[in-house]
């Protein structure tokens, strides 16, 4: 065990340049530059919000914020998984030729996307003063379901950049299966809604993403402190999706180089 | 007596060439239900086994297609041998592909610290570092220019740098010598053979003879992934040499 972090130490720096080469070939050549990761969000939310509260009326108060929110969470996990899942394959060259922990790629693309989900939060925040929303002393616990969401994907995202070694097509079912999970998810309409339909009610609170966005939301526009039970699940949720992923990651790892 | 500083135990690799490459997982399951998959297992390397003392420089001689290659890249720990082990101990600066992990987009210098991060340094290491590599590949005045825009001796000068900075115990060198203009070589080979001064020890890989018998004292003949002869190289070369002599 020692080892292993012994050679995490040594490489930690290389995860650091990692992200800050992410991070800057993403925004290098555009005028706004880094400005973007804060008004991508925005952007979304507004168009979201208004092509939503225009064709469908949801009974929610302060809809922009709850689609903010809402997908603050999605996005998070969609563009953290879909970008892990291609880690082991795009750093093929440097995998065939130095040796670097390999788990490395994975964390640093998990890593870049918090970057962005914590321009995300700025956002959010910003939105909030700017609404005139009261803001709770709960928003600073909000952190936690974030917390829990930044480990699940990194689970999640480790099992897909092991499949995607062996199996190309993943890519592009993660893709259809991603379109089908952002309505599986309650961004834009609320868990109520579904009450009418029992089918579509169980699938998306079988969704682990929900219960995340659930306490993220309870505990940052609606200052309410979740149940002891979701904090639990989401955490036992969140630390299988890890503990799977290490799993099935270190087994194959040794056989990445022979399919890459 | 001193611990030898790289040992090769028995170490075999095989590599299970499939016979069509199989990437979709529609292929595979169709092809496992018509039992269509077929693997050629191809031995690159073969039971090998030496070990290497401090400061030693030692060569890899064979023809293309050996296993020179694959065995560098099990010592530097990018394959994991079949069977058998390598122990190393010590630092190591793989020059085994120069510039594997530039990336074209960044500038020369952000290209220093994201190598050097990969070759294991910090950034405030690799600061320290930073006026000698710039110096050493005489590129100053191209430090903020996209590497994309580089030709390909402006990389490898640049990589040579890198690769070769601080005092590794184990530098292996795999072809790299054969990069950049005449002059440049001359200055790698100068820097090499400073650094084999000092305390470091050479693997080095090369089909230039002349350039073994220049720099390492020991080689180890290899063909077809077995060890054919192991000793100094004014012994293995010539026979070396002799084997391979066009009629």
């Amino acid at each position: 065990m020692s080892q292993y972090i012994k050679n995490f130490q040594k490489f930690r720096p290389l995860l650091a340049e990692l992200v800050s080469r992410d991070v800057k070939i993403k925004y290098r050549k555009s005028v706004l530059g880094v400005l973007w990761t804060l008004l991508n969000p925005l952007l979304m939310m507004v168009v979201l919000s208004f092509v939503f509260s225009h064709l469908m009326r949801f009974n929610v108060k302060n809809y922009p914020l709850f689609i903010l929110s809402g997908q603050l969470v999605y996005n998070f996990f969609s563009e953290s998984t879909s970008s892990a899942m291609s880690a082991i394959l795009n750093n093929a060259p440097l995998i065939k030729k130095v040796y670097i922990p390999k788990y490395l790629f994975v964390l640093s693309r998990i890593a870049s996307s918090v970057v962005n989900i914590m321009a995300s939060v700025s956002a959010l925040i910003f939105m909030m003063l700017f609404m005139k929303v009261e803001l709770h002393y709960t928003i600073f616990l909000g952190i936690i379901p974030i917390f829990f969401l930044i480990i699940f994907s990194t689970g999640v995202g480790l099992i897909l950049a092991t499949v995607t070694v062996k199996f190309r097509d993943i890519m592009h079912l993660y893709g259809v299966f991603l379109t089908a999970l952002t309505y599986l998810t309650p961004v834009i309409y609320p868990i109520s809604f579904l009450q009418s339909s029992r089918i579509a009610y169980t699938v998306v609170n079988v969704n682990p993403l929900t219960n995340m966005l659930t306490m993220f939301r309870d505990l940052v526009l609606y200052g309410t402190i979740p149940s002891i039970s979701s904090f639990m699940l989401s955490f036992v949720t969140a630390m299988a999706a890890l503990v799977i992923g290490l799993v099935v990651f270190y087994k194959k790892q040794d056989k990445f180089i022979l399919n890459i | 007596m001193e611990e030898p500083i790289i040992e090769v135990n028995h170490v075999s690799m095989e590599f299970n060439l499939s016979a069509e490459k199989i990437d979709s997982m529609k292929e595979y399951f169709v092809k496992r239900l018509k039992n269509q998959i077929s693997y050629n297992s191809f031995w690159a390397l073969n039971d090998i086994n030496f070990t290497m003392k401090k400061g030693e420089a030692i060569a890899l001689i064979g023809l293309n297609g050996c296993g020179k290659s694959t065995l560098l890249k099990t010592i530097a720990g990018v394959y994991k041998p079949t069977k058998g082990q390598v122990t190393v101990r010590g630092s190591m600066a793989p020059l085994i592909e120069l510039g594997a992990g530039f990336d074209m987009d960044l500038t020369a210098e952000e290209n220093i610290y994201l190598n050097g991060a990969i070759l294991g340094y910090s950034r405030a290491e690799m600061e320290r570092y930073y006026d000698d590599i710039v110096e050493f590949s005489e590129l100053h005045d191209f430090m903020n220019v996209p590497i994309k825009n580089f030709s390909s001796g402006m990389l490898a000068r640049l990589a040579f740098a890198i690769a070769t900075i601080g005092k590794p115990d184990i530098l292996i060198c795999d072809e790299v010598l054969s990069v950049g203009d005449f002059r440049f070589q001359e200055k790698c080979e100068k820097r090499i053979q400073k650094m084999l001064e000092g305390d470091t020890s050479l693997l080095f890989v090369s089909h230039s003879i002349q350039q073994v018998q220049k720099i390492c004292d020991r080689a180890i003949w290899i063909e077809k992934g077995h060890v054919v002869e192991d000793g100094p190289t004014s012994v293995v070369c010539p026979k070396y040499n002799q084997a391979y002599q066009p009629e």
